[in-house]
C-alpha cells in the first residue's frame, strides 16, 4: 500500500487548509504536576488554524504516539504540534512518528513546556501556565507557516577515528574493526594502556590489570583494518558526519585522516593530590601511588589508614567519582592479603558498593578486619603527623588513630586538554570539564554533533567493566552510521527560492558571511547553495542585502508570526 | 497580604532568542538541575545567534514586548563556527539605531554554554530585574506612545534597508581582511561610517514613513521630523536618486513630495 500513502501524502500537505494538531504531554507529574495540562489543551484549541487538541500521559509513549497517528488520520491534521520536554532530544521521535502518519517530517513543531517551563517556574503554577500557552501559541503559529521540506542524502565514508587509546578506545576499536571498519587510534602517550597500564589488580575477581591489558594491547595490535597512531595528537576536525577530515600531529609530523566517525574515548586525569590532608607522596600517598607500591611489592606500612572523598563531593568537585570506595576496599583487601597483621582503616562518608559482586566485596573487605569509620563532611579527619583525629558518627565521639602510611582516596577529574578537543569537535563540556553527552539516558554515548560519539571516563569517571561496555556502546552507535552507504541530515538549509531569484543583487555578503564556503556563483552568475555544505546555521538568510535567501523551518516568516503570536498584532 | 498588594505589580513581557546548540541547551540544563528563575520570558529557538535579523528584535519591541534577549555560544564556542561574530555586529547596529529613541537598554546579547544552567537562570533573573527596574516598555498596553511608535517603526525599515545590511554584512570582512586593493579599514573608521549611516538612515525612514500619511515639503518634513530642513533636503536627493520618493507637484516654488 504504499502508492496509496504517498498519494495521501500529497493531498494532505498541499491541503488548503492548514488544520493544526495540538498535543499537550503531562510527563506524568513533571508537567502535569505543576500546571493543569487538560486544561492548557482545551485553552489552546482556540488558536487560528487549531483543529484539534488534547493532553497525554506521555505523548512519547507508544500509546502517545499510536493517538498522534490517529488524529492526524481522523481530524485530517496536517500540521502536529507536541508541547511537552525539548526538541533537543525528543524531536527526531515525534518527527518520526507524524511521517509514519504520512505527514511530511518536517510539518512539525516543538514547544518546551517542561525543561524551560515546569521544571523552573515550579513554586509560580499560574505564570507556568500562562507562559505554557504563550508558548503553545507561538508555536501553532509557527506550525502554520511550516513547509514540508526533503532530507539530504549524504555519502558515508565507513572508517572510524578513535580518539584514546585507553581501554574504552581498544574496546571500542576492536569491535570497530572486527565489524570491517577502517580504524584509527590515535593515543597521545607512547603507548597504548591508558590508566590500566599503571594499576595493580582489577576489582572485584583481583585480575592482574599488566596481563588483561597486554592480552588486549595484543589482541589491538594483531587486529586488521586497525592503525594505532601513537605520540600524537588531533590538531584540526573538519567536516561533518560521514565526512570527517582530521589531521593528527605525531611528534611534527603531520597525518591526514579521513573517516565516516568519531569516538571521543580520552578518559581521565589524575587529580593533583597537593594540599589535601598533608599529602607529601611518601607518608601520605594516593591510591594511585599505593597501586604501584602493591605492584612493586614494597609496602613497609603497619598502620594504614585510607580517608575517601578526598577533593571530591565538595563544593570545588560536587561529584562522586565512583571508582575510589572500590579502589579502597581493592588495595586494602590485597594489603590483608599481603599482611594481615597490617591494620587497615577507612575512612568514608559514604560507602559505594552496588551490584552483588561489589557489596560482596565489601563484605569480604569486613571479615578480613578492615575497620570502617564514617566521618562527616562537616567534620573533617584532622591529620597529623603519626595520627588521624576523626569524629566517629556512630559512637558519637573523637577517634584517634595511628598511621604510618596514609592513603587518600583522590577523585579522577577532567583532562585539562578536552576544551581544546570539544572545540575542535564542537561539542560540549560539562561544569566540571568532562564531556556533555547529548542526553543522559536517551543518548548517553552520542554527541548532540552527528557522527560524533563518547564512552568511558571522558564523561565521567567509571570503572573498567563500565568502560569497557561504553567503548562498546559508543562503537555500536558509530556503526549504525557506518554501516550505511549513504544517510539522510538535515533538510533544513538555506536556499534561494525560485520567485526571489529577482531580488538577489548580486552583492555576494552572503558567500562571505557562510562559515562552510556552501555560496557560490554558478555559471549563469546566480548565487546557488550547495545543500550538503549547508548546515543551516541561517547567517546568510540573516544577512542577505535583500532578503533574497531563505533559511528554511527558520524562515523570517515562520520567525516573525511567533514574534507576532507573543506579541499581538 | 498587604505586602503583596503593594509588591511593584509590573510583570515585563520578556522575549528571548536562544541558539539551538549552545543558550537554548542551556536553558534545558537549568532545567534538568531545576534552578529556578522568573517566568518573565518566552524563547525562540533558532539555529544560530547569528541568525536574528535586526528586524526581529525591532519588530518584537514594536510590538509592546519590554525586553529582547539574543544569547548565543560563547565567543570561539560557537558551533557554526563565527556565527556569534555576526550576531555582535547585527545586535551593536540595533542597539545604535535604538539609541535614537531610548530603547537601547531593553535589548541584550549574551553568551551562555550548554553547561551554563545555573548562569542561565541567573542571567534571565537579572534580565528581569533590569527591565523591571525601568518599567514598562512605552509602546506597551493599550495606548502605546504613537510618536514613538513611527520612530520604531522607520528604525524597523532602516534595519531591513538595503544599505544597512550591506555594511553590517561586510564589516567583519572589511575590517578584519584586507580588500582586493590590499587595503584593510581600521575598525575606528569603520564604527565612523556606520555611525553616519545609522543616523542617516534613521532619518531618511523617518522621512519616508512621514510621506507614507502624505505628501510632503522639504518644510514641513523638517518641522515635522524636527530636522533641519537642509538636511532634509540632501535626503530627499538621496531618496530620489534611490527611486524612493518623487515629486507630486509644484506649489508656488515649493516642491511636494511623495513617497513611490
Amino acid at each position: 500500500m504504499p502508492e496509496n500513502k504517498g498519494i495521501k501524502k500529497k493531498v494532505r500537505e498541499n491541503d488548503e487548509e492548514v488544520r493544526v494538531g495540538i498535543f499537550v504531554c503531562h510527563c506524568g507529574s513533571n508537567i502535569g504536576g505543576v500546571i493543569d495540562c487538560k486544561k492548557l489543551a482545551e485553552d489552546v484549541s482556540t488558536f487560528p488554524n487549531v483543529a484539534y487538541t488534547e493532553d497525554n500521559l506521555y505523548t512519547c509513549s507508544e500509546n502517545g504516539l499510536a493517538s498522534i497517528k490517529k488524529a492526524i488520520e481522523e481530524h485530517n491534521l496536517n500540521r502536529v504540534v507536541v508541547a511537552s520536554c525539548t526538541p533537543r532530544t525528543h524531536e527526531p521521535l515525534f518527527r518520526e512518528c507524524i511521517s509514519e502518519a504520512g505527514l511530511n517530517p518536517y510539518l512539525f513543531d516543538f514547544v518546551n513546556i517542561r525543561d524551560q517551563c515546569t521544571w523552573v517556574h515550579m513554586k509560580f503554577p499560574e505564570e507556568a501556565y500562562n507562559k505554557a500557552k504563550d508558548l503553545i501559541k507561538m508555536g501553532a503559529a509557527k506550525a502554520v507557516k511550516l513547509e514540508p521540506l526533503d532530507m539530504i542524502m549524504v555519502d558515508i565514508n565507513p572508517a572510524a577515528l578513535i580518539i584514546g587509546g585507553g581501554i574504552a578506545g581498544m574496546s571500542a576499536a576492536l569491535n570497530l574493526s572486527r565489524q570491517g571498519f577502517k580504524t584509527y587510534i590515535v593515543e597521545k602517550e607512547d603507548k597504548l594502556g591508558g590508566r590500566l597500564n599503571s594499576l595493580h589488580k582489577l576489582f572485584p575477581y583481583d585480575i592482574d590489570a599488566t596481563e588483561f591489558v597486554g592480552k588486549i594491547i595484543n589482541n589491538v595490535q594483531n587486529a586488521q583494518n586497525l592503525e594505532v597512531i601513537t605520540s600524537s595528537r588531533v590538531i584540526n576536525i573538519e567536516g561533518f558526519i560521514g565526512n570527517y577530515e582530521v589531521e593528527i600531529d605525531q611528534n611534527g609530523n603531520i597525518h591526514k585522516l579521513e573517516v565516516g566517525a568519531i569516538i571521543v574515548a580520552v578518559g581521565s586525569s589524575l587529580l593533583n593530590p597537593e594540599g589535601l590532608f598533608g599529602y607529601d607522596g611518601l607518608k601520605r600517598i594516593t591510591q594511585y601511588e599505593l597501586e604501584s607500591k602493591l605492584k612493586n611489592k614494597d609496602l613497609n606500612a603497619k598502620e594504614v589508614v585510607m580517608i575517601q572523598c578526598a577533593g571530591s563531593r565538595n563544593d570545588e568537585r560536587p561529584y562522586c567519582s565512583s571508582v575510589c570506595c572500590m579502589t579502597a576496599l581493592k588495595n586494602a583487601l590485597t594489603i590483608k592479603e599481603l599482611n594481615p597483621d597490617i591494620h587497615v582503616t577507612i575512612l568514608f562518608r559514604d560507602l559505594y558498593t552496588p551490584g552483588t559482586s561489589y557489596e560482596e566485596y565489601y563484605r569480604k573487605a569486613r571479615e578480613q578486619g578492615v575497620l570502617f569509620v564514617k566521618y562527616d563532611e562537616d567534620r573533617m579527619p584532622n591529620v597529623e603527623e603519626n595520627q588521624v583525629k576523626v569524629f566517629n558518627e556512630y559512637i558519637g565521639d573523637e577517634m584517634i588513630i595511628t598511621y604510618d602510611l596514609l592513603v587518600l582516596s583522590t577523585p579522577l577529574v577532567a583532562n585539562s586538554d578536552n576544551k581544546d578537543l570539544a572545540q575542535l569537535l564542537k561539542v560540549p563540556l560539562e561544569a566540571n570539564g568532562f564531556f556533555l553527552e547529548a542526553h543522559v539516558k536517551l543518548r548517553p554515548n552520542d554527541f548532540a554533533t552527528d557522527g560524533v560519539y563518547i564512552g568511558g571516563s571522558a564523561k565521567w569517571p567509571v570503572d573498567i567493566t563500565e568502560t569497557i561496555s561504553q567503548g562498546y556502546a559508543a562503537a555500536s552507535r558509530a556503526s549504525t552510521i557506518l554501516s550505511h552507504e549513504t544517510i539522510e541530515v538535515e533538510g533544513a538549509t538555506s536556499i534561494l527560492p525560485e520567485h526571489n531569484k529577482n531580488l538577489c543583487t548580486g552583492c555576494e555578503v552572503c558567500i562571505k558571511v557562510c562559515p562552510y564556503n556552501a555560496i557560490k556563483k554558478n555559471e549563469n552568475d546566480e548565487i546557488e547553495i550547495i545543500q550538503a555544505l549547508c548546515k543551516g546555521c541561517g547567517l546568510c538568510a540573516a544577512t542577505c542585502t535583500n532578503k533574497a535567501l531563505v533559511i528554511r523551518h527558520f524562515t523570517d516568516d515562520q520567525i516573525l508570526s511567533e514574534i507576532y503570536a507573543y506579541g499581538g498584532e | 497580604m498587604r505586602m503583596e498588594e503593594n509588591r511593584v505589580s509590573f510583570e515585563p513581557k520578556l522575549l528571548g532568542f536562544l541558539c539551538n546548540w549552545c543558550s537554548y541547551a542551556g536553558a534545558d540544563l537549568a532545567g534538568v538541575s531545576r534552578i529556578q528563575y522568573p517566568p518573565n520570558m518566552r524563547v525562540i529557538r533558532v539555529m544560530c545567534s547569528g541568525r536574528v535579523d535586526p528586524e526581529f528584535v525591532i519588530q518584537a519591541l514594536e510590538l509592546g514586548i519590554d525586553g529582547v534577549y539574543v544569547m548565543g555560544c560563547h565567543i570561539g564556542d560557537c558551533h557554526y563556527l563565527d556565527g556569534n561574530y555576526e550576531a555582535i555586529r547585527k545586535f551593536d547596529m540595533t542597539k545604535k539605531f535604538l539609541s535614537f529613541v531610548g530603547l537601547d537598554n531593553r535589548i541584550r546579547l549574551d553568551w551562555v554554554s550548554a553547561s551554563e544552567g545555573v548562569r542561565f537562570g541567573e542571567v534571565v533573573s537579572k534580565f528581569v530585574e533590569d527591565i523591571k527596574a525601568l518599567g514598562p516598555s512605552p509602546l506597551s498596553g493599550d495606548t502605546p506612545d504613537q510618536e514613538l511608535l513611527k520612530k520604531v517603526k522607520a528604525i524597523r525599515e532602516a534595519v531591513i534597508s538595503n544599505r544597512m545590511r550591506a555594511l553590517v554584512g561586510r564589516q567583519r570582512k572589511i575590517t578584519e581582511e584586507e580588500n582586493v586593493y590590499g587595503e584593510k579599514i581600521p575598525e575606528e573608521e569603520f564604527d565612523v561610517l556606520m555611525d553616519q549611516a545609522i543616523k542617516e538612515e534613521y532619518d531618511r525612514h523617518r522621512i519616508l514613513l512621514a510621506l507614507e500619511e502624505d505628501s510632503k515639503s522639504v518644510k514641513d518634513l523638517g518641522i515635522e521630523l524636527k530636522l533641519d530642513p537642509s538636511i532634509v533636503l540632501e535626503h530627499m536627493l538621496t531618496l530620489k536618486s534611490r527611486s524612493q520618493v518623487d515629486f507630486q507637484e509644484i506649489i508656488g516654488n515649493t516642491p511636494i513630495f511623495m513617497r513611490i
